[in-house]
């Protein structure tokens, strides 16, 4: 397969970011890929192509920190979070959390590693089943691993609904007769329920009212800072991720292009396609924002099945030269903590 | 955690956004379905005629009711009336009895006349109890051998309703096991189970079932003495009045849809986030079936089965039509009106076609009535929608 290929360009230890040490490493992502298949053919149909939505992705999360995962709609955001809880079992990579390896693991082994990782969806309609009450929601994850008996799996509830400001009184209504915002909090309080240490939020606000996302996003931080919580925090809202985050990685097309400290990254991003992303958030003070120069990209993201040869943003990138087109740049730490994928930066 | 710490709400959220009033998915439904009149009559027809099919025995046995005989007259009849009846009795006529026509006119006497009258009738060893037995009134008419043609409506009854509660759980069970499987797993599984649905959905099913039905007659004559499991399947069939081999013929096929419609639900639901969720934590495949995904889609399947169970009260009173059915001798609505067709009567009697007719029009237009206002209750976005 191609993806041998890749492998060796970005070494393992591109983005070993551990050295720099002090800090303490919960997960640790190395040459994630995820490929989704496209099939044809009748009854015993073939592979013949792949959706290649997460290529080769280097990063570490470190306990206590709040990683943002930034990137236009289908760079694989979503999915890179799917993978690391292993939703999605990873094509190819390695997804180690304390030392652990999870990709290969499987049945009883796995469903011990999930009382450690939860992850809080988008869409709170979605996310909670309609035939459920919300004491049943919350307590699942505990039935599940048959924590408690019904009397403890009660009270633990209440303590739950009243840690992310829900009334315990409610329990036993149904998720139709609560609001977005409401709703988000029963996902907040389910997801906490098996006392993890890393959450995958999903894209937790972007459903919600600009009122509430503020609620909520204070209630996640408040959580972290009260239960010593790790964040992957995908979103595409860059004022916010800036806001909640301590270091941002931004993705194009399945692959990481950068990754940095948060301010750092705002301040100072390097990569092209940072450049055009962060050129497009307005700024709240009309001097600046008059003077705030927008970079248009040209044309659409490429198709994750079919990606360009070389660097994955050539085909829109305002500063290609010919090395791009050939040679698919490895993401290196340019300043320290600062890390880019770009033939032109150095 | 939620323990350990002494972390305060956030903030509460106030309470007054959440109704005070209380309501789960399925009371919804109930008041949702309450308010379709139509539902409600066609829910109560329904409930009428499994009402009349249980009790018919019960009828039977106080004398309110009887197979051969008729209803019980609650008075007697001038005897006058008897004159002109051909081989179909009208309605309101009284049996004859099987007595001669002097002691005929005697049966619809009452006690105390037919005592008076009693020479006339021939018969002075007549106690009243006798006489008693004799006053029986066909309030629907009877048919050629003078048997009763509201009892067998009502009969008939067991026969339809029979099919239906059969036909309905073999379509729901089958298809619901065979569409999950294949829906929630997917993959080649899914493909080769799918492929096997169409095939036999591009077979055309009552040509299916009829050629079944006549194999399944040809083997209950030739079989009809032997032992072993064959000999127990056809005798099970004989007791049963031919039901049981008309059960497996609409079975047979009548899951096949189900299964398509169970694994298109599957699908829709097996990629919501709330089944992620459910995956996040662990849970088995089994609860995720079982508690996810089932009672999310069994809505729109039972309302599916619902409009379905027409179809399988008309293949009976087609079957039975054509003679392929129950048999003979067993009432089904089906088999009455092709009694009519056979011993003619048509023009002469025109209420006899109509009893089993309109039995049968209503029960199934009550199904689908029924089925609507379900469909109405258990998804409101369905609403007006086929």
């Amino acid at each position: 397969m191609t993806t041998a290929i890749h492998t060796e360009q970005t070494s393992p230890d591109v983005a070993g970011v551990d050295k720099h040490s002090g800090k303490d490493v919960l997960l640790k992502v190395r040459g994630l890929r995820k490929h989704f298949p496209i099939k044809s053919g009748f009854i015993f149909s073939r592979e013949v192509a792949a959706v290649k939505a997460v290529d080769g992705l280097n990063f570490d999360i470190y306990r206590g920190e709040t990683l943002g995962l930034v990137g236009e709609s289908g760079c694989g955001k979503s999915t890179t979070g799917r993978t690391i809880l292993q939703l999605h079992r990873a094509t190819e990579g390695l997804v180690e959390y304390e030392g652990v390896e999870l990709t290969t693991l499987k049945g009883n082994k796995l469903r011990e590693m999930r009382r450690e990782m939860q992850i809080i969806f988008q869409d709170p309609y979605a996310s909670l089943n309609p035939r459920m009450t919300v004491q049943r929601i919350v307590a699942e994850p505990l039935l599940v691993h048959g924590i408690g008996d019904s009397k403890s799996r009660e009270k633990r509830v209440a303590d739950l609904l009243e840690l992310v400001g829900l009334n315990p009184y409610f329990a036993d209504r149904y998720p139709h007769e609560f609001s977005g915002g409401q709703r988000q909090r029963i996902g907040i309080a389910r997801a906490l329920a098996l006392d993890p240490s890393f959450i995958v939020c999903d894209e937790p606000i972007s459903a919600l009212d600009v009122s509430i996302q503020a609620q909520v996003v204070n209630l996640l931080e408040q959580l972290q800072a009260d239960l010593g919580l790790t964040y992957l925090f995908i979103a595409h809202d860059l004022s916010m991720v800036r806001h909640i985050c301590d270091r941002v990685a931004v993705m194009y097309l399945g692959k990481i292009v950068e990754l940095a400290e948060s301010e750092e990254l705002y301040t100072n991003p390097l990569h092209p396609y940072t450049q055009a992303l962060l050129s497009a958030v307005p700024v709240p003070d009309p001097n600046v924002e008059d003077s705030r120069q927008r970079i248009i990209l040209k044309g659409d993201l490429p198709s994750p099945a079919n990606p360009p040869v070389g660097c994955n943003f050539n085909t829109r990138c305002p500063v290609a030269v010919d090395v791009c087109h050939e040679l698919e740049p490895d993401l290196i730490e340019i300043l320290p903590e600062h890390w880019v994928a770009c033939h032109r930066v150095t | 955690m939620a323990e350990s710490n002494e972390s305060k709400p956030v903030q509460l959220i106030d309470d007054e956004s959440i109704s005070q009033k209380h309501s789960s998915p399925m009371g919804d439904a109930l008041r949702q379905f309450r308010h379709n009149k139509a539902s409600v009559v066609a829910f109560f027809v329904i409930l009428f005629f499994l009402f009349m099919a249980l009790t018919a025995g019960i009828w039977t046995q106080v004398g309110l009711l009887d197979h051969a005989r008729g209803y019980r007259a609650t008075h007697t009849i001038n005897p006058t009336g008897w004159e002109g009846v051909d081989a179909w009795p009208d309605p309101g006529h009284c049996a004859r009895d099987n007595l001669d026509r002097d002691e005929q006119w005697c049966a619809y006497l009452s006690p105390e006349e037919q005592l008076r009258f009693s020479d006339k009738c021939g018969r002075p060893d007549l106690t009243e109890e006798d006489l008693e037995q004799r006053q029986w009134c066909y309030l629907l008419g009877g048919d050629s051998q003078g048997k009763d043609w509201l009892s067998q409506t009502v009969y008939g009854s067991q026969v339809s309703l029979a099919v239906a509660v059969t036909g309905s759980t073999v379509s729901l069970i089958v298809g619901i096991i065979y569409g999950v499987i294949s829906g929630y797993y997917g993959g080649r599984l899914d493909n080769v189970m799918m492929r096997f649905v169409d095939f036999l959905y591009g077979i055309p099913g009552l040509v299916i079932i009829i050629l079944m039905q006549v194999y399944f007659r040809e083997i209950s004559r030739e079989y009809s003495d032997s032992e072993g499991i064959v000999g127990f399947v056809v005798g099970l069939d004989k007791s049963m009045g031919g039901l049981f081999f008309l059960f497996i013929a609409i079975g047979l096929l009548s899951w096949i849809g189900m299964a398509r419609l169970a694994r298109g639900q599957v699908l829709s639901y097996r990629e919501k986030e709330f089944v992620e969720a459910a995956r996040a934590v662990g849970a088995s495949d089994r609860r995720i079936i079982f508690v996810h995904l089932l009672p999310n889609v069994i809505g729109p399947l039972l309302v599916a089965e619902t409009l379905a169970i027409p179809g399988y009260i008309f293949t009976e009173a087609f079957l039975s039509f054509i003679g392929l059915g129950v048999q003979p001798g067993v009432p089904s609505w089906g088999e009455m009106i092709s009694r009519i067709r056979q011993q003619g009567g048509l023009f002469s009697n025109r209420h006899i076609v109509l009893v089993p007719s309109i039995a049968l029009v209503a029960l199934t237009l009550a199904f689908n009535f029924f089925g609507d206002g379900l469909r109405d209750a258990l998804d409101p976005r369905l609403r007006g929608k086929v």
